[in-house]
């Protein structure tokens, strides 16, 4: 008898431990998220770091020290095995004058400390030559090479295709408001979409996880409160855009600013680190004063910050942190079944596929279950071949195989119509319940560029429409429709006056 | 891959290209007009009022009806022509040659020719270009023209509680159309102390429906979660800065953002072209070629226009020059004139002029101003103007004989001057 | 003697016009760079007329919708009632420029201003 395993919330922590469970013939595992797709919240607004590890205290966050360092490895393997964009330049996190060099220096020592490689400090001359984009006041910087520069909303997306693929199921728009707990043990989760049985609830829920793990009674005291993240977003014609993985000294509270070139060759900025008060969940709105630090913060990265008139979108997340920043990773035999995976920030997404295998060996000794690999597990999953990334004579041989890949509906990052079509198709094959604009977006590309979709976000829609046979007006855009009816809705309505 | 030789490439089937390729064709060119999209035409496609026209065909025609005309024409004279075709990258390999990489359905064409007319048009500006933050809620935010094309194409409504963010004309028809399809348009904002459309439109589309024009106010922040629910305003002073003191909410539902459109010239940037900063296109001679040879633009991708007539004058002069390179294997060796921003000239096109033949000049002036004349100091040329206004583009044509004496200048100023 | 202000709005000149209404009803009009404009602010005073735009719905096109469009200048008050006359419309395709969609209305007819091909929808399945 298999074991039935519900994990709350579909965040790279959430779908990473279901990808890794799912390797084990143990159990049936659901992977429940309130939000139509998966990796809405923290996970698809951050600065895309897969960080090397030397900015933990081991003798403090301990977790966070050993988790982030085997993340970092592990990540390598996992973006190779599920075709996740990726790169590795190496991050500099600058110093401005002498004070800022002695902290500096700490992290040469917790590099040591954490045992990862290759970190070392560079001056003036040299820093200039391995990142031209340096602004001249920099005097200094610690370099680390392991860090790397991910995609993580398609990162996300990859690793819950794979876990379906191995027989994860996914529920969407399901909503846990309750768990039923009798005899001290788990049965199960209620949600908005009914009663859903388990042995084992998993609480990946982010900045929410503090209302799940008080509806299973325990840790009491916990919570987690949001940290705003904003961030400018650029074109990627603008002239100077760093390499490497540029940042200022961390704060107490945040790991400092970062300067990066996206995977999708976009400069980014950011991000803020703002405190906001425990009702502020679903406040991602960005303000004024939080841009215009970044501008500041842009000057002072770089050799020559971008022009105001190259933004092409500013955005905020809101990161789960918990008291003192001490991840709540726990299996609990009161009651028995329920796992805490909570106020999991920063290095968060870095760590996660190791806080996956972590998770797994807690519920083998708490639970003392006897792990039986699969024979058949497909570690694989490929991305939707995208003709925009293609040399000329390879796209000319996939359109010869598949004509829509000739069809480009969006202009800005060249994405064919066979790409729109397949992002649908996997939408539906990993048991979406609402196709939605965004979730093309994430999946394809198209509407992240200059134009922000003004050009492709219908002939997108309509794609939409026709495939998912909806009236264009309820294609959802994100949660609600792209438009409120038909354009004569109104008349039609209206009484005579 | 297909590989297929031209005398011009026209890219983008809007009213310029199609202009452009219909001339083209006329004047004995071996043309291929190339279109991303499924249908050609273009913007007007979508444009269902009247103001088309005037001047081309001396009739005011729906955006509709006149695209119709020039595809009835086009179809008259057989212009060769390709649909969901989308031009990829532009390579130079001589003065006369260039490779246009095309991705269509049938595979990568690779299109030579001694020529391009590029007419590609603007895109419209993101609510992140102006600077507007809070909340980014999916549904409720529209371009202008994305609220067109779903209304006039395919019959969608987009909202019922409107504020429109720009006076420009886009911006206006879009609040008659809410208005007409009884929505309510709470309001149309300004962030400049004059409106920037056309006198007409404000007459047509605002003050027939009673619609209130914020003029000196900035849409600051978008207040919604799941849908818009609220923009916040403020009245801005002389350095456009919002007042703290005039800040205000307007609950919608809809916010449409006409605040401008930017001529769509990325792909010309990569090979080297030299854009104007005060038009956002390429900087041309009197035959709309650029800086690159062989490269020429019209329409909207050359300069923002406010009438079709203009842009199709535009494609058609495009395609003279195309014409005329090719005839020489070149553009002659010519000394160009710089034509230079005066007194309260905003832009102009073309950048430069020989003095050799007869040119229009289009121009727009920084500030509006009442009983003005338009002059050109060095070759004593005037044009009396009763009013003048940002929105309202000057079109002017000067006769080869009115330019003689330009040609032993090196430059000739445009300038703006109260009588 | 009544005096009014208008911008004309016949073509992209937009004259400023000045508009006064004698005793005995007559209108003068001055700013008018030419004879339309004295024509449309007397209009403008008496009648006030306008071209109503819309669209209304196609079925089996190659668009959903048609555009269209009064032939003539109605009466500005008649703009919502041809409006809602607009509402409850589905044509046929094909439909032409210029075809008539309803006629006599205000003085007036609507037609159609953009050409609809009949189309057959292909099959749905990805």
């Amino acid at each position: 008898m298999k074991m039935k395993v519900v994990i709350v919330g579909a965040g790279v922590v959430g779908s990473s431990i279901a990808r890794v469970l799912s390797m084990y013939d143990n159990f049936d595992i659901i992977l429940v998220e309130k939000e139509p797709d998966v990796g809405w919240g923290a996970s698809k607004a951050n600065t895309s770091i897969i960080h090397p590890g030397h900015e933990e205290e081991p003798n403090i966050h301990p977790h966070r020290a050993k988790l982030c360092k085997e993340g970092n490895r592990l990540w390598r393997q996992w973006a190779r095995e599920l075709d996740i964009p990726v790169k590795w330049p190496g991050e500099l996190m600058i110093f401005y004058n002498s004070e800022e060099e002695k902290i500096a220096r700490k992290y040469i020592e917790l590099a040591k400390s954490n045992n990862i490689p290759g970190v070392r400090i560079f001056y003036q001359e040299e820093l200039r030559k391995m990142e031209p984009s340096i602004n001249p006041n920099a005097i200094g910087a610690v370099y680390a090479p392991t860090a790397g520069i991910i995609s993580p909303f398609e990162a996300v997306i990859a690793i819950v295709e794979n876990a379906v693929d191995n027989g994860v199921r996914l529920l969407t728009e399901t909503k846990v408001e309750g768990i039923k707990i009798a005899e001290g043990r788990v049965r199960g989760v209620m949600t908005n979409m009914g009663f859903i049985e388990a042995d084992i609830v998993i609480n990946a829920a982010g900045i929410y996880s503090d209302e799940i793990s008080s509806m299973a009674g325990v840790d009491s005291g916990f919570t987690v409160r949001p940290r705003r993240g904003e961030y400018l977003l650029f074109d990627e014609d603008i002239r100077i855009k760093p390499e490497r993985i540029l940042h200022t000294i961390p704060t107490p509270i945040s790991k400092g600013v970062y300067a990066i070139t996206t995977i999708h060759g976009n400069l980014m900025i950011g991000p803020t680190a703002e405190d906001l008060s425990v009702e502020a969940k679903e406040d991602t709105s960005t303000s004024e004063i939080g841009l215009e630090y970044l501008w500041n913060e842009a000057g002072k990265l770089l050799r020559e910050p971008p022009s105001r008139t190259k933004v092409i979108r500013t955005f905020a997340g809101l990161r789960p942190e918990p008291p003192d920043g001490h991840w709540l990773i726990e299996a609990y035999t009161e009651p028995f079944g329920f796992i805490n995976v909570a106020g999991i920030r920063s290095p968060g997404f870095t760590s996660s596929p190791a806080l996956a295998h972590h998770v797994v060996n807690l519920i083998k000794a708490k639970y003392d279950i006897n792990l039986v690999m699969k024979r058949k597990w497909n570690p694989h999953r490929s991305d939707i071949a995208k003709v925009g990334h293609m040399s000329l004579r390879e796209a000319d041989k996939l359109i010869s195989e598949n004509p829509d890949y000739g069809e480009i509906v969006c202009y800005c990052k060249t994405v064919s119509k066979a790409e729109i079509l397949e992002a649908i198709k996997r939408m539906k094959k990993i048991g979406l319940k609402t196709v939605t604009l965004d979730g093309i977006k994430f999946r394809t590309g198209a509407g992240l560029g200059t134009c922000q979709g003004s050009f492709c976000r219908c002939r997108i829609a309509l794609f939409i429409s026709k495939y998912m046979d909806i009236p264009l007006h309820k294609v959802v855009v994100k949660k609600k429709p792209y438009g409120i009816g038909e354009v004569k809705e109104l008349l039609k309505t209206e009484r005579s006056e | 891959m297909i590989e297929l030789d031209y005398d011009t490439i026209v890219i983008g089937a809007g009213p310029a290209g199609l202009a452009s390729a219909i001339k083209a064709k006329e004047l004995g060119l071996k043309t291929v007009l190339v279109e991303n999209k499924d249908i050609l035409g273009g913007i007007p496609l979508q444009c269902i009022h009247p103001g088309f026209g005037l001047q081309y065909f001396k009739e005011d025609l729906t955006g509709t009806e006149f695209i119709y005309r020039l595809f009835d024409k086009m179809e008259k004279i057989g212009v060769e022509y390709l649909l969901k075709a989308h031009v990829y990258s532009v390579e130079l390999v001589a003065h006369n040659e260039k490779v246009v990489n095309v991705i269509t359905p049938k595979g990568i064409m690779r299109l030579r020719s001694k020529t391009i007319v590029y007419t590609v048009g603007a895109r419209e500006k993101s609510i992140f270009e102006i600077n507007i933050i809070g909340d980014r809620p999916g549904a409720g935010i529209y371009t202008a023209g994305e609220a067109q094309t779903l209304m006039d194409l395919y019959g969608i409504l987009p909202g019922k509680e409107i504020v429109i963010v720009g006076s420009g004309d886009v911006g206006l028809i879009m609040a008659r159309r809410f208005a007409l399809e009884g929505a309510k348009v709470k309001s149309v904002i300004e962030l400049m102390p004059y409106p920037g459309g056309t006198m007409r439109n404000i007459v047509q589309c605002l003050q027939d429906y009673s619609i209130p024009l914020y003029l000196s106010h900035k849409a600051i922040r978008i207040i919604g979660n799941e849908r818009v629910e609220k923009v916040v305003v403020a009245k801005v002073d002389e350095n456009l800065k919002p007042i703290e003191k005039c800040k205000f909410e307007i609950p919608c539902d809809t916010v449409i953002l006409a605040a401008g459109l930017v001529p769509n010239v990325s792909m010309l940037e990569k090979i080297g072209m030299i854009m104007d900063p005060c038009t956002g296109g390429p900087m041309v001679n009197e035959f709309l070629e650029t800086n690159v040879p062989g490269i020429f633009v019209a329409g909207n991708a050359l300069v923002v226009n406010d009438l079709v007539d203009y842009v199709v004058e535009q494609g058609e002069q495009a395609a003279e020059g195309a014409f005329y390179f090719v005839q020489n294997n070149g553009l002659p060796t010519i000394n160009w004139k710089r034509v230079v921003r005066g007194r309260n000239i905003r832009l102009i096109v073309p950048h430069y002029i020989s003095g050799e033949r007869d040119i229009i000049l289009y121009a727009r002036v920084q500030k509006p101003e009442k009983n003005v004349l338009v002059t050109i100091p060095e070759i004593a040329w005037k044009m009396k103007l009763s009013n003048v206004r940002p929105a309202e583009m000057i079109r002017a044509k000067l006769s080869k004989t009115t330019l003689e004496s330009a040609r032993f200048e090196d430059k000739v100023t445009v300038e703006v001057n109260t009588q | 003697m009544n005096e009014q202000e208008f911008i004309c709005i016949i073509c992209p000149s937009s004259c400023t016009l000045k508009a006064y209404t004698k005793s005995d009803g007559t209108i003068k009009v001055d700013g008018a760079l030419c004879p339309r404009g004295i024509e449309y602010a007397k209009q403008e005073i008496t009648d006030p007329r306008r071209i109503v735009i819309s669209v209304v719905k196609v079925k089996n096109g190659n668009l959903p919708t048609v555009s269209i469009k009064t032939s003539k200048p109605v009466p500005k008050k008649c703009i919502t009632a041809i409006m809602k006359a607009t509402a409850s419309i589905e044509l046929e395709a094909p439909v032409e420029i210029g075809q008539v969609i309803i006629k006599d209305i205000c003085g007036s007819d609507i037609v159609a201003t953009r050409r609809i091909k009949k189309f057959n929808f292909p099959n749905k399945n990805i």
